[in-house]
């Protein structure tokens, strides 16, 4: 941390603009989604069938379930899908 | 301004407020390293994005330290980039410098002590950070920085150049303050 110049850091500062807010937004939207995805993932570990269905398509599988399928919502889903499949 | 080990320990105790810091405080790292050292498009980038926030909430419990979140964060964006940059070679053809460019090392380094350098923001006060976001970070015009905070362009750029005095002079206190509790 020696040798900070104002030119420096003003190099520094910009190399790290904002992510898009509608990204930032949906990350902060996940602890909100976690009860319906919990359900989901209870239910993809119950039912073989329908664990069938959501491996072959996460976004349709949220959809079928009212839960719109953004990409924070899908990472989560998955996330939490492969978590179960190594728990289990 | 509370530490990063300070957030995450509110995260773990279920307090929604925290994870929204914690997606505040790490976005623009998860998203420079996706964008500038690992050059991916948008929509690449866009989903690793989520899917570091997404295993970021899910194992946030495994975090073995709480100051660590930092070096995880990073690790975890760097892996997730790395297969989606594999998985795009498997589709068509992809040269090795995509999975590794060249200078990635030395682009990561600088993210890192970039989040240093916007660390100490929040120590030279808020009319100082704002100022100093708007014009680096979200590159906004003098004019356009004026109209939204109120002030006069003609004292933008003095405005700055205080401001980044200010900021080198908390880099170099924390600075000699490390070094300070290294020599002990």
């Amino acid at each position: 941390m020696n040798g900070y110049d104002e030119e420096r850091i003003a190099e520094l500062l910009r190399r790290l603009p904002p992510a898009p807010l509608g990204w930032v937004r949906a990350a902060q939207e996940l602890p909100a989604a976690r009860e319906e995805i919990a359900a989901l993932v209870a239910r993809a570990e119950a039912d073989l069938a329908f664990r069938g269905r959501v491996v072959a398509d996460l976004e349709a599988a949220l959809e079928a379930e009212g839960i719109a399928a953004t990409p924070s919502v899908v990472a989560a889903f998955k996330t939490s899908l492969d978590a179960g499949s190594a728990g289990g | 301004m509370q530490t990063d080990a300070e957030i995450v320990a509110r995260c773990r105790a279920g307090e929604d407020a925290a994870w929204d810091e914690l997606v505040e405080r790490f976005s623009r790292y998860v998203y420079a390293i996706a964008v500038q050292a690992f050059r991916l498009e948008q929509h690449d980038a866009e989903d690793v994005f989520q899917e570091v926030f997404a295993r970021v909430y899910q194992h946030l419990d495994r975090l073995r330290s709480d100051d660590a979140i930092r070096p995880w964060i990073a690790q975890l964006t760097r892996r997730l980039c790395i297969d989606r940059l594999r998985s795009a070679r498997r589709e068509g053809p992809a040269e090795d410098e995509l999975i590794d460019p060249a200078g990635l090392d030395e682009s990561l380094g600088q993210l890192d002590e970039a989040m240093t350098v916007r660390a100490s923001l929040d120590a030279v006060g808020e009319a100082c950070r704002e100022i100093l976001d708007r014009f680096f970070c979200r590159d906004e015009s003098y004019r356009s920085i004026g109209e939204e905070l109120g002030l006069p362009a003609g004292t933008i750029a003095s405005r700055i150049s205080r401001c980044l005095t200010k900021l080198r002079a908390e880099l170099e206190g924390r600075s000699e303050a490390l070094s300070s509790s290294g020599d002990r």
